[in-house]
């Protein structure tokens, strides 16, 4: 792609820069990235493109920035229609985007929960992940994707979230594989495509982060 | 300009569940009625939810749901976004791509940082509540910053941002004067103190807001429901 200067933002770990690159990916499009460090110190250019959350993901095309992952998501999507991420029909789009929405409202902090809960309130806090996980896992159906048979935009909001499972599954004492298998075999499936393989972290780096970002909350 | 996926759009029976006093509520009606869409209206009891919203909405279990013919959409923003691409007339969303991101950017720091915002500095008390409007108001700022030198944030007429944040224009003063907190000054927010006078003219618009005296009451309950906690 000429003519298209696109700049990621980014954070190694943060599942919500994992979608971007996964959307940038399945449209099969080039851009420069540049590693943000957030506990050092953010740089100018990220606090000068995202001002008001000073978060990343920041896409920056042709010098615009946008924020917000699954808005930039869409973006990469409607800018670059082939291959599409969203059903054609009006229905279609509504149940992924109300998907995306229940996915960014529930499913990070349910997992996060589990390895930021102290003591005795784990248990309390898996029973919850567990509950949403399962809600997901009903939207799934036999669905081989959240897109029906093609890899879509409910996929890619939600797949970079599983690579922090595994933290949780720790913390947690219990296996999503055992609590939701189709939604484990959904996991396994996606992390297949080449736009997610390419670009996922170990799991085994992501839960020294999480020791490491408990030590530093204090966290016993 | 009638094409034939209008006229079957149409030709399908549209429902809404809603809850008149709710700001996710209005803002769907509020569309509907700027395209001209007829609509049969369902009032919830939310505090006693009818199976039928249950049913409708197993996830969420909230009003607004909205119903067109068989399928049935939860979530005030995505039943906005459907109803814009079903039916054509007045459109609400810009065009172009970076538009659209930039008004589902607003939208949603709008809904966390002033909805929520104000509603919890109205069901607060002290500290609290003082904490919630300073942050509320800081988030207004951007906002205002967003309209300037525009008679709607959807330009020359009312657009998607505008229908988003219109609960401004009515739940917010009214918030303000339940919560006794000052959000929205004049002096600090001139380009949004004309913005709400133009919404709340809209011929549209003011046919479809829900009785300020029976608002006032209903929220003085809520919040005193809600902000009152055992003492420690």
């Amino acid at each position: 792609m000429s003519n298209e200067d696109l700049l990621l933002l980014d954070f190694w770990v943060s599942p919500f820069c994992m979608r971007v690159k996964i959307a940038l990916a399945e449209k099969g499009l080039s851009y420069e990235s540049k590693e943000e460090d957030l506990f050092g110190g953010k740089s100018e250019l990220l606090l000068k493109s995202n001002p008001i959350y000073q978060k990343v993901p920041v896409l920056l095309h042709n010098g615009k920035p946008l924020n917000e992952s699954a808005i930039i998501v869409g973006y990469i999507d409607e800018k670059w229609p082939s291959p599409p991420l969203l059903p054609a029909c009006a229905y279609g789009r509504s149940q992924a985007r109300f998907w995306a929405d229940y996915i960014d409202k529930k499913l990070f902090d349910a997992a996060c929960t589990v390895w930021r809960s102290p003591g005795e309130a784990v248990e309390v806090a898996k029973k919850d992940f567990i509950e949403v996980l399962k809600v997901l896992e009903e939207a799934l159906g036999e669905n081989n994707f959240f897109g029906g048979e093609t890899f879509g935009f409910v996929d890619i909001v939600a797949i970079p979230m599983a690579f922090w499972f595994y933290a949780s599954e720790k913390f947690g004492n219990f296996t999503v594989e055992e609590e939701c298998p189709k939604l484990s075999a959904w996991i396994k499936r996606s992390m297949q495509r080449e736009s997610v393989a390419k670009v996922l972290p170990d799991p085994e780096k992501v839960y020294d982060f999480v020791i490491m970002f408990r030590k530093m909350q204090g966290i016993e | 300009m009638a094409t034939k996926k209008n006229l079957m759009a149409n030709t399908e029976h549209v429902k809404l569940l809603g809850f008149w006093a709710s700001p996710f509520s209005l803002r769907v009606e509020w569309a509907l009625k700027l395209k001209g869409v007829d609509y049969e209206y369902i009032e919830e009891d939310i505090f006693n939810k009818s199976s039928q919203l249950l049913e409708l909405n197993p996830v969420h279990k909230l009003v607004p749901v909205f119903v067109h013919g068989e399928k049935v959409i939860a979530e005030s923003f995505v039943i906005l976004e459907y109803i814009d691409e079903t039916w054509k007339q007045c459109p609400l969303m810009p065009q172009d791509p970076h538009e659209r991101a930039m008004t589902r950017f607003w939208t949603k720091f709008a809904e966390e940082k002033i909805l929520f915002g104000a509603w919890k500095s109205m069901c607060s008390l002290g500290e609290e509540k003082e904490k919630a409007a300073k942050l509320t108001v800081d988030a207004v700022e951007k906002i205002e910053e967003e309209l300037k030198g525009k008679r709607f944030f959807g330009g020359e007429s009312i657009g998607y941002l505008d229908i988003a944040v219109g609960w401004m224009s009515y739940w917010l003063p009214i918030w303000e004067e339940v919560g006794s907190m000052k959000i929205l000054d004049p002096l600090q927010f001139p380009a949004l103190t004309s913005w709400m006078k133009n919404f709340l003219e809209h011929p549209v618009i003011k046919e479809n807001l829900p009785p300020r005296d029976k608002m006032i009451i209903y929220f003085q309950k809520r919040s005193q429901e809600l902000s009152s906690r055992p003492r420690g």
